[in-house]
């Protein structure tokens, strides 16, 4: 590939990568600045791809280099202290359940989730259900199924035990599940993408 | 299903199924919780679709950032 259309390839990327800056620092102007340094630096390390993984996989590669150094530069920012209560609580999901804890109700089955993955408007939704989450939940998930840092560097980045950082990734995964049942496998064809 | 099946289900309730499935995500299982779990996902229709979103999840994920 030629510098310039290498060039042109790596800024078709920078949307993705300031929705998952944002979604990650929860403040534009610092997902502003790691998109950038993201940018500059994989334009200056050209040569360090390799071709063996897509561009948009390597550029994540590059961004989640940046973000936990952005991440270590705020001194190991604890999470937002005042939300975290609600974000803790276990009871939102409570009435998925009856008292001796079995479905309330037999959970819907996914049509055909597979054929969800090779649709560009699936990912769209996807998005809108990880921007819906509360602010450290949506941190906490991306932290780990996106930057893939692993339990421990999160614990200890903020400053939580592992018993919290379970409860927030439950928490997560069940709003996620939720807000694609209701935007994705029960949607109408015709109203998907249009959440 | 015969008792010692049924008995081994029934150890764990659907909710705290579906808290297992999440963690361990993040941690392997002990042997008791692989057991338990196994014999409750075979006995459980709605938590066995549930253990196939929480792994769609993950593939989606994957798949986001790729």
């Amino acid at each position: 590939m030629d510098a310039s259309s290498f060039a042109t390839e790596i800024e078709s990327h920078r949307g993705y990568l300031m929705r998952v800056a944002t979604l990650q620092l929860r403040d534009r102007d610092a997902a502003e600045d790691v998109v950038q340094d993201t940018l500059v630096a994989a334009l200056a390390g050209q040569a360090g791809f390799t071709g063996r993984s897509s561009v948009k996989t390597w550029l994540t590669g590059i961004l989640k280099h940046k973000i936990v150094d952005a991440i270590r530069r705020r001194q190991r920012e604890p999470l937002l202290e005042a939300s975290l209560p609600e974000e803790m609580d276990l009871d939102d999901f409570e009435s998925l359940f009856n008292e001796r804890g079995a479905w309330d109700a037999m959970p819907a089955q996914w049509h055909d989730p597979e054929e969800a993955l090779s649709r560009s408007q699936f990912f769209d939704i996807l998005e809108f259900c990880l921007e819906k989450l509360p602010p450290n939940t949506g941190r906490v998930f991306m932290m780990r199924e996106v930057m893939e840092l692993d339990s421990d560097e999160i614990c200890k980045e903020l400053r939580i035990t592992s018993n919290n950082l379970w409860v927030i990734l439950y928490r997560a995964r069940m709003a996620l599940r939720l807000c694609l049942q209701q935007n994705w496998f029960d949607a109408p064809e015709a109203r998907r993408g249009n959440p | 299903m015969n008792p010692i099946s049924r008995y081994l289900a029934d150890r764990l309730a659907c909710r705290d199924v579906t808290r297992l499935v999440s963690q361990l995500q993040e941690r392997p299982p002990t042997l008791s919780e692989r057991v338990v779990l196994h014999f409750h996902l075979a006995a459980c229709a709605a938590c066995a679709g549930f253990d196939r979103q929480m792994t769609f999840l993950r593939k989606a994920m994957q798949r986001y950032r790729a």
